[in-house]
Formats: structure tokens, C-alpha cells, sequence
């Protein structure tokens, strides 16, 4: 078994060589990776960069404007909210739930997401029937709404909305990943290691499993952006992340009501941090879509 | 046809019977429907009355009988806020959802076409990239920033439009434009290569080659075909934003179907909650029904490969 198997896992293992130098490769988008780096460096070292603790203010000093406006202070660089609770603090922490929050709900969603389009693709028959039905009665709710459903049973936490976002977007994992499959399955590796008389299991694994890595992580980038905004969304509503968690849908949500009145800083920045790491993933995503996986260009 | 439009509305039937049976094991199987289904503080009589209704001391096969029965019969429940059927409430919101949808609708279609054609025929030109940062920014950026950024800048600071609630047209520019951004986005890119795909074609050619002016091309032989999958796109959106409003209509407070779908959140009103996730599912499923029924209508070789 091992004397069939090793050529060919070799085979199956030059597009993850292929990854490793993608950064050398021409077009990539150098700002939106330095952007996410740099939020992901913030998210990690939040306690050491914050100057005050995201969770507590003080009422003596709530609503101040950022320190380059008239009655700013340098205290409080990105001012302060309707407690009083440092502005800049609750970004940084918001960092973190963002990025906690968008990584393993990708990793969910993919996780599920793949395990099930190669079941669906490489075994056929009822099992693809079940799974592509449900994926299809599944993917006629629109996720946010979806979402707001689930969220409105299970109640509002951070692990909630992680479960969450992972049931509303495998879906579209599954229905890219077994179109791979499909066409993997006709490919001479796959069946000449039927013919070795390897099991179904090994395929999947061995064969199968590396060969649509390539295509799980490009959805992965692409999914980032629409998790985070999706999580900034739920919150935003009301159903996300539970305050006081600096969030910045929450924060968003909290400063909408003092927009009218000029407290503009409240909703400004967290729309920012947001935007900026949106933007971030989808170039990088729409980069990784055309040079990994020519196939997928049309998604 | 016949067998093809069978098949299909088989399908769909599946796809609506699976939907409600998630809607059911989710409701049922996170702890006793109950407790969402009955308002806070009621009496042990009416949870009794309640368990009752539901048949929860019987199987779960009856248990899902008796859900699915009371949906096809138009009884999706009170609402606990208003005290009024869900359904009512539901047709009392959705016009107003169907109103910004529609303005929405132009807008994006209005935008989306024209940027299309334009970063078509300019392929890798200065209006292609604009075009594609401008569908990149409606794909990335969340509404309720768009929306929060419009507010200030035109209510707050101009002091041009009202920054909330409904009325006359001015009240729907806003929303509209934060709704159908995204769609635009959707719109323009399609446009743009469906626009690619026919400038390619053998009949383009012969009608350059007539010497027919490159406006007549593109505006009438190249178009009228480029648009047809736009069109479809933008009928089956068009049901996806009366249900995708949520953000938006929280946003600005327009009162639609989204802000019914708010208000059973924070009201933590359920039955409200599930009306609005049942009723879009379903429309969407039914629309697509459509689409794919029309498609196969207009061109036989859909019916036939499939």
C-alpha cells in the first residue's frame, strides 16, 4: 500500500509547494497583506498597546472629541464614548473579536464545508442527493437573515455567533468544493489508485483532500471579508457580539445614536477599522482566486 | 417541457420541505420551543396550552406535522409585541419593503449598466478600473457604515436630506442608494462580461464589418443580448432586497419587512422572527422556480442537457 501511495501523495503535494512562494509572485497586494498583518499584530499584543481597559470608563469623561479637535485631549487620542470609555482601547480589543471571530468561523464553515462537498462529490448516489439538497434549500435563506435566525434562538456570544456563521456559510464551500471533486475523480492519480485498491477513506484523504486545499483557501480569503461583515452585522443589529465586548459592529451601534448630535468620532472610526479590513481580505482573495486557482476565476 | 417543469417544481417543493424541516429542528431541538414561543411572564396554564398546541409529548414526526400543517394554513403565530396575527403585520410591512426595493432596484440597474458597458469597451482602460474599484467598495463596504457615512454627511452636515423614517421620495435616496450599491456592484460586473463575451461574437464582427458606426453596435446588436442574463440577475435581486434589507431599514427606521424582522430581535418577539425567515426562504425559492422555468421556456437547450 505505502509502495502505490508515495509517488503519487508526492504529486498531490506540488501545489502546497507552489503556495509557499506565492508572496515572490507579480500583482500581490502588498498594502491589504501589510494591512491584515498589521491587524492581526494589534489583535495579538491588544494588552500591551491599549492605553485603557476597553471595558470601563468614566462618566466625568464621556463624549470626548478626538485630541485634534477642539476640546480634545491627547489622553484620549480617538476620544471617548457615551461612558466615557476610551475610543482607541475599544478598536484594538474590537481587533481581536474580529479577528477571533472571522478566523475559526472560516475555519468552521470550511471545515464542514469541505468534508462534506468530498463526501458529496467523491461518493455520488443518495449521499450527494441529501447534501446538494440541503445545500440548496439552505442557500435559498440569505445568510445574514439566516444568521439573525439562529442567533435569535440560540441567544447572543461569542462562541454562538462563531457556531453560527459556520452553519450559514459551509454551504458554499460544499458546492465548490465537490465541483472539484467531480473533476478530480476522473483524473488518472484517482483512478489508478482505485485500481491499487486503495479505500474510499484514503482517496478522500490522501488524493483528494490536498488537491482541493488550494481552492478551500482561496474561499477562505474570499469568506473573510463577508464572515467579518457579517459579524459586524449581527452585532450591529444587536445579536452578535454581547456588550460591553469592544466590538465594532457594537461600537457602531452605540455611536449611531449620537450621530445626530455631532459625536461623529463614535461611528467614524470603527466604520474604518472595519472597511479597511473588508478590503483587505477581498483584494487579497480576489489576488489568491486568479494566481492559485485559474479555475475559479469566474466565482 | 412538461417532464423539465415537473422535475423542477419537485425540486423546489424538496427544497422548501427541507427548509422548514431545518426551521422546525432548530427551533425544536435548542431546548423547549416554548420558551420562545411563549411571551415572558406567561401563565403556567398558557405554556400548558401551549405544550398542548405543539403536541410536544408526542412524536416529533406528529410534532413536525402539526408545525408544517399550520404554515400551508396561512397560521404562523401572534405576535407577542403587537398582538396581532405575524402574517398580517408581515402585509402590512411589505409594500414599503417593495418600495425601497424598486428604488433601489433603479439605482443599481441605472449605475450598474452603463459603468458595465463602459469598463467593457474600455477593457483595462481608466473607466474599467474606477468600475472595478467602485464594485469592489459595494462588495466590501457593510451597509450600516455606508448608511451611518450617508447620514452624516447629507443629514448632519449639509442638512439635505432626513435621516430617518419614510414619506416622500427624499426619504428613500438614502436607503435606496446604501441597498442597491451592493446589487450595483453584482450588476456592473455581469454587465461587463456578458458585454465582453457578445462583443466577441460573429454577428459583432459582421456588423463592424457593415461599417455600421460603434455606437449602433454597442448600444443596439451588442446590447440587447449582453443584457439578457443582467435582466434575469436583477428579477431574482430583486426579490433578494425586499429580504436582505435588514441593515439598511435599521439604519435609516424604514418601516419594511427588515425593521419587522429588528423589532422581533429586540423585542425578542420569536413568532415574528420566524414569519419573516419562512416567508423569505420561500420567496426566493419560488422565484428562482420561475427564472429556471422561464430560461428553460426560452431556450430548449436547458430542457434538454438537463
Amino acid at each position: 500500500m505505502t509502495v502505490t501511495t508515495t509517488p503519487l501523495a508526492a504529486a498531490a503535494a506540488a501545489p502546497a509547494a507552489r503556495t509557499l512562494k506565492l508572496w515572490r509572485l507579480e500583482g500581490f497586494p502588498l498594502i491589504p497583506a501589510l494591512i491584515l498583518l498589521f491587524i492581526a499584530f494589534v489583535a495579538i499584543f491588544a494588552d500591551f498597546l491599549a492605553p485603557y481597559d476597553p471595558q470601563i470608563g468614566s462618566l466625568a469623561r464621556r463624549f470626548r472629541p478626538p485630541a485634534w479637535e477642539a476640546g480634545g485631549s491627547m489622553a484620549h487620542l480617538l476620544g471617548t464614548d457615551h461612558v466615557g470609555r476610551d475610543v482607541l482601547s475599544r478598536l484594538i480589543f474590537g481587533a481581536r473579536v474580529s479577528m477571533v471571530v472571522g478566523l475559526t468561523a472560516v475555519l468552521v464553515a470550511g471545515g464542514i464545508g469541505t468534508l462534506l462537498g468530498i463526501l458529496s462529490g467523491y461518493l455520488g448516489g443518495w449521499v450527494d442527493q441529501v447534501i446538494m439538497r440541503v445545500v440548496d434549500a439552505w442557500l435559498a435563506l440569505p445568510a445574514l437573515t439566516f444568521a439573525i435566525f439562529l442567533a435569535a434562538i440560540v441567544g447572543p456570544s461569542e462562541l454562538n455567533i462563531i457556531v453560527i456563521l459556520g452553519g450559514v456559510y459551509w454551504t458554499r464551500y460544499a458546492r465548490v468544493v465537490r465541483g472539484e471533486v467531480l473533476s478530480l475523480k476522473q483524473r488518472e492519480f484517482v483512478r489508478l489508485a482505485v485500481v491499487a485498491g486503495c479505500s474510499k477513506a484514503l482517496i478522500m484523504r490522501r488524493h483528494i483532500l490536498p488537491n482541493v486545499i488550494n481552492s478551500a483557501i482561496v474561499l477562505a480569503t474570499l469568506m473573510l471579508g463577508v464572515v467579518i461583515v457579517t459579524e459586524a452585522s449581527l452585532s450591529f443589529l444587536g445579536v452578535g457580539v454581547p456588550p460591553p465586548k469592544p466590538a465594532w459592529g457594537l461600537m457602531m451601534a452605540d455611536g449611531k445614536k449620537g450621530l445626530m448630535v455631532g459625536y461623529w468620532w463614535l461611528t467614524v472610526f470603527p466604520g474604518i477599522c472595519i472597511m479597511l479590513m473588508v478590503l483587505s481580505a477581498n483584494l487579497l482573495g480576489d489576488w489568491l482566486r486568479v494566481k492559485l486557482d485559474p479555475q475559479l476565476r469566474q466565482l | 417541457m412538461k417532464q423539465f417543469i415537473v422535475r423542477r417544481v419537485g425540486y423546489s417543493l424538496l427544497s422548501l420541505f427541507l427548509l422548514s424541516v431545518t426551521i422546525f429542528l432548530f427551533v425544536r431541538v435548542t431546548g423547549d420551543p416554548t420558551t420562545l414561543l411563549v411571551e415572558p411572564g406567561a401563565s403556567p396554564e398558557d405554556i400548558e396550552n401551549m405544550r398542548q398546541q405543539f403536541g410536544l409529548d408526542r412524536p416529533i414526526w406528529v410534532q413536525y406535522w402539526l408545525f408544517a400543517t399550520s404554515f400551508v394554513t396561512g397560521d404562523l403565530g401572534q405576535s407577542f409585541y403587537y398582538r396581532t396575527p405575524v402574517l398580517e403585520l408581515y402585509f402590512q410591512r411589505l409594500p414599503n419593503s417593495l418600495q425601497l426595493a424598486a428604488v433601489a432596484m433603479v439605482l443599481s440597474l441605472l449605475i450598474g449598466i452603463p459603468s458595465g458597458i463602459l469598463a467593457a469597451v474600455r477593457v483595462g482602460g481608466f473607466w474599467d478600473s474606477a468600475g472595478k474599484t467602485f464594485s469592489l467598495l459595494g462588495l466590501s463596504l457593510p451597509q450600516f457604515w455606508v448608511g451611518l457615512v450617508l447620514i452624516l454627511f447629507f443629514s448632519v452636515y449639509l442638512g439635505w436630506l432626513p435621516s430617518s423614517g419614510s414619506g416622500g421620495i427624499l426619504h428613500l435616496l438614502m436607503p435606496a442608494f446604501t441597498l442597491g450599491w451592493y446589487f450595483a456592484a453584482a450588476h456592473m460586473r455581469l454587465t461587463r462580461s456578458s458585454m465582453l463575451e457578445v462583443l466577441d461574437s460573429e454577428y459583432v464582427k459582421l456588423a463592424r464589418l457593415k461599417g455600421l458606426p460603434e455606437a449602433l453596435v454597442i448600444g443596439k446588436h451588442a446590447l440587447k443580448n449582453a443584457l439578457i442574463p443582467v435582466i434575469t440577475l436583477a428579477g431574482i435581486n430583486l426579490v433578494v432586497m425586499i429580504n436582505v434589507a435588514v441593515v439598511v431599514e435599521t439604519v435609516f427606521a424604514w418601516p419594511g419587512i427588515g425593521r419587522l424582522l429588528y423589532e422581533g430581535i429586540t423585542f425578542r418577539d420569536f413568532p415574528v422572527v420566524q414569519c419573516v425567515v419562512v416567508l423569505g426562504g420561500s420567496m426566493i425559492i419560488v422565484v428562482n422556480l420561475l427564472v429556471d422555468i422561464l430560461y428553460a421556456y426560452i431556450d430548449p437547450r436547458i430542457r434538454l442537457e438537463s
